[in-house]
């Protein structure tokens, strides 16, 4: 109990550390030491409690329940004083709602809301834990030199670098406890400080998009807020029989139908957390804040939060109705999102939404939630978490170094930046292509998908939703690939140890890769066992075909050497005019012209203005159904 | 070890016998023209005489591409004839497939820069109904695997009628045939320039044309499927078929790319998703 204790306020201490460091270079060793003893704690919890199945514990509650509502109280008055000070009467009111629920909760059954149980921890924690501690950790120590560069690159914007860093470690000790908690009201006041800690960090720079969007973010965060005290009061109020606030005991309830209506309710608070439409707006406007930002939200923190609980309650999904419509509304946010995708050229709103599509997948799969499905799920969090939070990065600094974030303009990275551009494609491989990790998970969706009544719409969803990836990814990664001539390599300087965040980041998505099956068989597996009785797992044969490929893709670029030199070169071929290696031809009267490519957006056909409402609208329809079925369940 | 020797038969006999399709379909092409044709063996000719070219390039990375474009491509068939898993060969074509794209990028030509999109719009175009079709076998044979899938008693294409001809319209774009063959063509006729190969030539060329040769017998293995519970008529079929996508070819002109995107999506989506719903119905009544 000690690590886990130690995990969620070890970076509450840091956290308070670093509001008086006020020095870069200082600010950077602290946040380097704490990120290893972080990320060295993360990994002794997964060496003390990988064998032991799920371990429960007491730990001490009435002052730190009390202390929670103190501070959730004083949240609720900074909303206000937030939204007086800015005039977002919405987010006001969200908060004073919620604020009052939690009173009328804590008021009218104190008596039942007590968990045996406070904390608790399984291999499903464990792979939480890994993730926020080792890429979590990573995603800070590379935001403090990104900081630095960002108000050089920004005078603008105040220096509030202190309390960046302050909220960053609270984020991280809050989604500890978040998936640490086995009492519901902890999770609920762990959940409401990532809301909080989201809402800072997105409006960093003050600017009236960025204050407009942190509270977009906070106000669509809020109605989940909402939406999970409701839950627990409902909880509360059927204690004997649901279980009360106590997870553990909510998720083994004899009565499903009872707990079909809070998981629905809490099941809403992950969609709204996980961006999934019709909340992806949100997500999508929380990219102007600083990349490092982006990074934590989309890969270890924040949305997996919302994914996180939604694969927990999988088990009460499973075989209902409402946790099919929600299902269906990840699996309509999965086809929808990745359509857009491909009509967007800014690299950031392109991962923002294959992001979304992402978290709708895992959502699917955790709504309908048979066994394999959960295998599936919890295997896409972990790769998506490292690949995203390697890609946001990587476009972070290449933007600082290329001086923009546009697609287009990374066209012949290769060139100007090679290492960079092949952590990118690697990070690129990660998302969609075989034998990487998602297409894993993509693969025993599908299988799993074949045996579910009515699974041939999440069939179809995948099938059109992987084609369209696929699109989308690898015009992206002929961008980078493009060998163009006569560029200037502005790489130079660029991996100094500051960087080093990026090569671990790329050495574990290479290892999660190669792990996988280690992950799966360690720590996966067993949870999903302990759960459902079964388990699923990739059959050895193809294990075995997959690392071959890997290793193919490992040793293939040494086929590089064979090519060297022997060949003559040529320009490219332009109808025939005489042409230069940098795409110059000689066009009539004697004038030299220049040829550009341009990668196809199809904005025509997928374009944001043509397929977000028809989503948005389908989810909120679906997000309607589910609780209705709910209803009717009971 | 029958997997091995499938495997290993087809790593050396494909080419062979995708060559020799090549070369009938085009004295059948010839001969819908009104015209002799080539002798049977011209396309190993073809190929032969590639490898003795001048090694010519753009940039050297583009022979990194198309080489793990060809070793994927084979990879990906011996796996199909190996009997493995469906789903696992679809993606690692996927995969293949990629890497050639990725060459067209890499010499950063105009001409193989439009090959290149198109060959991607073509591989949004397929995907589904390949999918789908997986899908569709397991759901009758209940197994992904090709092995099991080919041992079957159960006459597939009885229950998978529209899932069948899903796939034939998705072949003709896999094939390289009109009216579907937007990203590159066989055809002078209808080709701007030579589309994704633009830039590539000599063995680069060749090993091309022999991925290629490798990918057509994979198709035809997959046509099989559907017929697999008697070999004879299966073999019959597989080239009905084939002659069929030949017929297509010459009496169709290519079409824009968001014909052959909506095509091969409407495929999917009517003829292969109704077939797949209506049989889950049936199933759902039989249990």
């Amino acid at each position: 109990m000690q690590t886990l204790l130690f995990l969620i306020l070890f970076p509450i201490l840091v956290a308070c550390l670093l509001l008086f460091v006020k020095r870069t270079t200082l600010r950077y060793a602290v946040v380097a030491l704490s990120a290893l003893v972080i990320g060295g704690a993360s990994i002794y919890l997964l060496m003390q409690y990988a064998l032991e199945g799920a371990v429960y514990f007491a730990a001490p509650s009435e002052a730190a329940s009390l202390a929670m509502v103190a501070i959730e109280m004083g949240l609720a008055l900074f909303i206000v004083y937030m939204g007086a000070k800015f005039k977002n009467y919405l987010a006001i009111v969200l908060a004073v709602v919620q604020a009052a629920l939690v009173v009328y909760l804590e008021t009218t059954f104190s008596g039942n809301l007590h968990a045996v149980n406070n904390l608790f921890i399984d291999q499903f924690s464990i792979i939480m834990a890994l993730i926020i501690g080792i890429i979590g950790s990573l995603i800070a120590v590379y935001a403090v030199r990104y900081m630095e560069t960002y108000h050089r690159h920004h005078p603008e914007v105040r220096d509030r670098q202190t309390m960046f860093f302050f909220v960053t470690f609270a984020f991280l000790a809050a989604m500890f406890g978040l998936v640490f908690s086995n009492n519901l009201m902890w999770v609920f006041f762990f959940w409401e400080i990532t809301t909080i800690t989201s809402f800072l960090l997105i409006g960093y720079s003050e600017t009236e998009e960025a204050t407009k969007n942190a509270f977009l973010a906070l106000v669509m965060n809020l109605l989940g807020g909402v939406a999970f005290v409701v839950a627990l009061i409902f909880l509360a109020a059927t204690e004997p029989v649901s279980g009360g606030i106590d997870l553990a005991r909510v998720l083994a309830s004899g009565d499903a139908a009872i707990i079909l209506i809070p998981a629905a309710l809490i099941g809403f608070a992950g969609i709204t957390k996980a961006a999934l439409m019709p909340f992806s707006s949100w997500l999508l406007g929380a990219m102007v804040a600083p990349t490092p930002v982006s990074a934590l939200l989309h890969s270890s923190t924040m949305v997996k939060a919302g994914v996180y609980i939604l694969v927990r309650f999988s088990p009460v999904f499973a075989g209902t109705f409402t946790g099919f419509s929600i299902g269906l509304v990840g699996g309509v946010t999965f086809v929808v999102a990745s359509a857009i995708a491909i009509s967007q050229s800014n690299a950031k709103l392109v991962l923002a939404y294959s992001t979304i599509a992402n978290l709708g997948l895992i959502a699917a799969c955790a709504g309908v939630g048979n066994y394999m499905l959960v295998w599936a799920a919890i295997l896409l969090i972990v790769f998506h978490a490292v690949a995203k939070s390697l890609l946001f990065l990587g476009t972070g600094a290449i933007e600082h170094r290329v001086g923009s974030r546009d697609i287009e303009d990374m066209e012949g990275l290769i060139v100007r930046m090679p290492k960079m551009a092949v952590m990118m494609f690697i990070g690129i491989a990660g998302m969609f292509l075989a034998p990487f990790g998602m297409l894993i998970s993509k693969w025993a969706a599908i299988e799993a998908f074949v045996q579910v009544p009515f699974g041939l719409v999440f069939i179809a969803i995948l099938a059109y939703g992987s084609a369209v990836t696929v699109f989308f990814w690898a015009k992206w990664m002929g961008k980078l690939v493009a060998v163009t001539r006569e560029t200037e390599r502005v790489e130079k300087g660029f991996f100094e140890e500051p960087w080093a965040p990026l090569y671990i980041i790329t050495g574990l998505v290479i290892a999660t890769v190669l792990l996988f099956p280690v992950i799966s068989s360690t720590l996966i597996e067993p949870y999903v066992l302990a759960i459902y009785g079964v388990t699923a797992r990739l059959a050895q044969a193809n294990v075995g075909i997959m690392l071959l490929m890997i290793a193919l893709l490992l040793i293939l670029p040494v086929s590089f050497l064979l090519f060297r030199r022997s060949a003559k070169h040529l320009p490219a071929y332009m109808g025939g005019r005489p042409a230069t290696p940098d795409l110059h031809f000689a066009g009539s009267l004697g004038l030299t012209r220049e040829v550009q490519t341009r990668n196809y957006y199809l904005t025509e056909y997928f374009g944001e203005a043509k397929l977000f409402l028809p989503g948005a609208v389908v989810c909120t329809i679906l997000i309607l159904a589910s609780w209705v079925l709910a209803g009717v369940a009971l | 070890m029958n997997w091995l020797i499938g495997a290993v038969l087809f790593l050396i006999l494909a080419p062979v016998a995708g060559g020799l399709i090549a070369g009938i379909d085009r004295k059948i092409t010839a001969r819908m023209q009104g015209r002799v044709g080539p002798p049977l063996l011209q396309p190993f000719y073809d190929v032969g005489k590639l490898f003795e070219k001048e090694n010519v390039v753009v940039t050297t990375a583009q022979n990194f591409y198309v080489l793990v474009y060809l070793i994927f491509i084979a990879l990906s068939g011996a796996l199909f004839f190996a009997g493995g898993d469906l789903l696992l060969i679809v993606f690692a074509f996927t995969l293949a497939h990629v890497f050639l794209v990725l060459g067209a990028y890499a010499v950063h030509s105009p001409y193989s820069h439009i090959g290149a999109e198109r060959e991607l719009i073509q591989l949004m175009a397929y995907e589904p109904m390949v999918i789908l079709a997986a899908v569709g076998l397991y759901m009758v044979t209940n197994s992904f695997y090709v092995a099991d899938i080919a041992a079957t008693t159960v006459p597939a294409i009885l229950y998978l009628p529209g899932v069948f001809l899903g796939f034939a319209t998705i072949l003709t774009i896999k094939l390289r045939k009109s009216p579907f063959d937007i990203s590159t063509s066989h055809h002078a006729h209808q080709e701007i320039v030579k589309g994704i190969t633009t830039e590539f030539s000599g063995s680069t060329l060749a090993q091309v044309e022999i991925a290629h040769w490798y990918e057509n017998v994979f198709l035809l293995g997959f046509v099989y499927l559907f017929f697999s519970w008697n070999p004879v008529i299966g073999v019959v079929a597989v080239a009905i078929t084939y002659a069929a996508e030949i017929f297509i070819d010459n009496v169709t002109a290519r079409v824009r790319w968001q014909a052959a995107l909506k095509s091969g999506w409407l495929a999917a989506g009517i003829l292969g998703l109704g077939n797949l719903a209506i049989l889950s119905y049936m199933m759902l009544g039989g249990a």
